[in-house]
């Protein structure tokens, strides 16, 4: 077939183009959360501190937004561009929550817009506040329709195929599939968890570089707070995810983890190596636990990889990807707890140095976990794109030009990512909070505030 | 109404709301660019900036809108459109993506970078020009269907007069639109200088968008004949719009009412715009897509116009506040917020 060399391609430019997407994504649906919050602790505590906080994320969250919003328009197109048939072919089903995302995104954009303008214009700041929630909602709404769409493509339902083309179409069956419901709860907890992580992240390398003041540690104790929050959220969700993918996609759970004869009481294996005949070697292998981990019992039986067909299996490494993400989340989860931990016990100093360090790490490390996740979710349904009605290479375009457009991207996201990375320079650097905050709340007029209020 | 035509409609109000506002903003990066050249930025790019740093990124939504709106209610569109535009796709969402986050780059972060301004004010033209390619292949001629998929036709593409003439009435429609919005904008704003310069750019730019509808017109009759018919059945439609474009320029050639000539540019440009929509169909793409051969099946099309209503309710009003705040803020508009 003409198609089929163009598919590799095609995959990698979309793979490229939702990893690139998926960071901005991630963070703009959670640092709403964030900003909101802490707007929220600075007009109840009157504390300028936390205002101050949330400004300031604001003006970072702005430079993130950008690149998050044009590369969404490209993945937006590309959908079609680089899988016409796909999209010929689902758009009759898929429409309702991908029109309905444009909405939430709509919204988003117009209360983002009138947030970063209206910091000083109302007299009382609560007014400012409220518009952060329309932010938070449609960010968050974004991310709830676009998953269902995801989600359809893992388990479609809601049609009927007739020669090729679908009828008898029930738009809110498609949307509401199976997998709707673990995937959403995952992908949006995961982002809060995230956003707070490398905002955490950012607090804690603020006070180990620069000795950071009151306002670092303020920002530290509520980001590492909120991360334990959402670190707890998405275990819960994780676990929930990996029952559906027992009883709905075997094949992806039964790829991730190693497991390949159906039995009883399966273990779980925790990296390790594959041998030439698909034997695991230097694994940590926890007994009886992916039986527990799939249906809540550790008897239960765990269909095993060989009941799938060959050519319906997924790629075997994809078991790395579940690894990697599951030990992140542990990670992050047990740091952000161990913190709380020392801030509760008056005798021990929850700034030691090798603390700190361990949360600046979390930052990049739950981004990595995120990208593993969808790696791990995107590759575990391999060979289809519409599992069980179309396979990715009957999906793909034929255009020969793909190759092409793989350059042209790559080169798109690299000038992207510089950008980005120097206009968040520019925009912090030299400008320490503490000057700021002398600056706009100089102690006559916080405390003039503080009498209005 | 049928469903189809609903959608259909609903999507061009969407194509002609883009039109409009992403038109400002184009032409707004090339007057910007165009003004630091000759030393007279300083009379306009506050004036700019302060309009356009809040709606940029809704801008930006319009026209997600219209194409995600197109392929939801017309999936086939998806298949033609995207298996010929890859190319010309692809070179639009760069030079969406360079632009809209270079916008907010400098804008929050650094200012005045002077190849910033240049690829601001030359993607605003190039926009324009690869985003009207769809429109053009959308009269048939340009691309060919055959067993290994559908395929553009370069050489017939950019041999044509018709797609020249369009992407020629697409750049300069954008720098008129920009050019009277921003004079009513700086009239709103009270900057004298920033409105004698943007004035005499509109009265400029008058003559060609009008010259380039014409051709546009003549040269549609040579690629696609019974659209060309349609037309001329609709002939008044682009009368309507010819009278509202003369008000336009007399009122801003006498130099009073620019918001009421603004106000017949939007309805010059509405009515134009319908006119050519109308005459489009039932073709959406000519020969091989037509506004009911494409169109999705039924429970979905009305649950899009079910999304749509309830959608707009959500919507106006979060418009409606965004132009109070700062379109129709006199105070915001001059400066003092």
């Amino acid at each position: 077939m003409f198609g089929f060399e163009t598919v590799e391609l095609s995959r990698a430019l979309t793979a490229m183009t939702l990893l690139f997407h998926a960071i901005f994504a991630t963070l703009g649906v959670g640092i709403p959360v964030l900003i909101s919050v802490a707007e929220f602790i600075g007009i109840k505590k009157k504390d300028p501190h936390y205002t101050l906080l949330a400004r300031r994320w604001t003006r970072g969250y702005t430079i993130t937004v950008a690149v998050g919003v044009v590369t969404g328009t490209a993945i937006g197109l590309q959908l079609s561009l680089i899988w016409p048939s796909f999209m010929q072919l689902a758009g009759n089903v898929i429409a309702l929550p991908l029109f309905m995302e444009t909405f939430a995104f709509f919204f988003e954009a117009i209360f983002l817009g009138i947030y970063l303008y209206t910091w000083d214009r109302f007299k009382k700041p609560v007014y400012h506040w409220l518009l952060s929630i329309p932010v938070v909602i449609g960010g968050t709404l974004s991310a709830f329709f676009i998953t269902t769409v995801n989600s359809f493509m893992n388990t479609p339902q809601g049609f009927e195929m007739k020669d090729g083309r679908f009828t008898a179409v029930d738009p809110l069956a498609a949307m509401f599939n199976p997998a709707t419901p673990t995937k959403v709860f995952h992908v949006i907890s995961s982002s809060y968890l995230t956003a707070a992580a490398i905002l955490a992240g950012i607090a804690a390398f603020m006070i180990l570089i620069k000795k950071g003041s009151l306002y670092h540690k303020k920002a530290l104790k509520l980001t590492v707070t909120m991360t334990f929050i959402f670190a707890i959220l998405t275990a819960v969700a994780g676990d929930l995810s990996a029952k559906f993918l027992a009883e709905n996609q075997p094949e992806k759970l039964a790829a991730g983890e190693w497991h390949f004869e159906t039995e009883e009481g399966a273990d779980l294996v925790v990296f390790g190596k594959l041998n030439e005949n698909n034997e695991v070697e230097n694994a940590i292998r926890i007994p009886n636990a992916l039986s527990f981990l799939a249906h809540g019992d550790f008897n239960a039986e765990v269909e095993g990889l060989n009941e799938t067909p060959e050519e319906e299996q997924p790629p075997l490494w994809i078991h790395y990807m579940f690894d990697l993400m599951v030990s992140i989340g542990i990670y992050t989860l047990g740091l952000s707890l161990l913190f709380l931990l020392f801030a509760k016990v008056k005798k021990w100093n929850e700034h030691h140095p090798l603390l700190l360090w361990g949360i600046v790490l979390g930052g990049p490390l739950t981004m990595l976990a995120i990208e593993f996740g969808w790696i791990y979710a995107e590759v575990g349904r391999q060979p289809w794109i519409l599992r069980g009605f179309m396979t990715v290479a009957e999906g793909a375009t034929t255009s020969p030009y793909v190759f092409w457009m793989f350059v042209l991207f790559a080169a798109v996201y690299l000038v992207l990512a510089i950008g980005c990375l120097l206009a968040l320079r520019k925009i912090f650097k030299g400008k320490p909070a503490e000057v700021e905050l002398e600056h706009r709340y100089s102690p006559t007029t916080a405390a003039e505030k503080e009498g209005d209020v | 109404m049928s469903y189809e035509l609903v959608g259909i409609t609903v999507l061009w109000i969407f194509l002609y709301g883009y039109l409009i506002i992403a038109s400002i903003d184009f032409g707004a990066g090339f007057f910007a660019y165009y003004a630091r050249l000759t030393k007279k930025d300083h009379l306009m790019n506050q004036l700019i900036s302060r309009y356009l740093s809040p709606v940029w990124e809704v801008t930006n939504v319009f026209f997600v809108f219209f194409f995600v709106g197109l392929v939801g209610f017309f999936p086939d569109m998806a298949y033609y459109f995207g298996q010929s535009l890859l190319i010309p796709g692809s070179i639009a969402i760069v030079l969406l993506a360079i632009r809209g986050s270079f916008y907010a780059f400098e804008n929050y972060g650094s200012k005045d970078n002077h190849l910033y301004m240049f690829l601001y004010g030359a993607t605003g033209l190039l926009i324009p020009a690869s985003l009207s390619t769809a429109l053009t292949i959308s009269e048939g001629g340009y691309i060919k269907e055959t067993a290994g998929g559908v395929q553009l036709l370069y050489g017939e593409l950019f041999t044509s007069p018709y797609s020249w003439s369009v992407v020629f009435l697409a750049i300069v429609s954008v720098l008129y639109i920009s050019a009277m919005f921003l004079t009513y904008y700086a009239h709103r704003a009270g900057d004298q200088p920033a409105l004698e310069l943007l004035r005499k750019y509109a009265l400029f730019w008058s003559s060609p968008t009008i010259i380039a509808s014409l051709t546009t017109f003549i040269a549609l009759s040579q690629q696609n004949m019974d659209h060309f018919q349609r037309a001329m059945d609709l002939w008044w439609v682009f009368g309507i719009s010819v009278g509202f474009f003369m008000v336009a320029v007399f009122l801003v050639y006498q130099g009073k009412h620019y918001g009421w000539a603004f106000m017949a540019v939007m309805v010059q440009f509405f009515v134009a715009f319908f006119g050519y929509g109308a005459s489009h169909l039932p073709y959406l793409l000519h020969p091989y897509v037509t506004i009911t051969s494409g169109v999705t099946n039924e429970s979905m099309a009305i649950a899009l116009i079910v999304a749509f209503i309830a959608g707009l309710l959500l919507l106006i009003p979060s418009l409606l506040l965004l132009m109070r705040l700062f379109l129709f803020d006199a105070d915001y508009v001059k400066g003092k917020k």
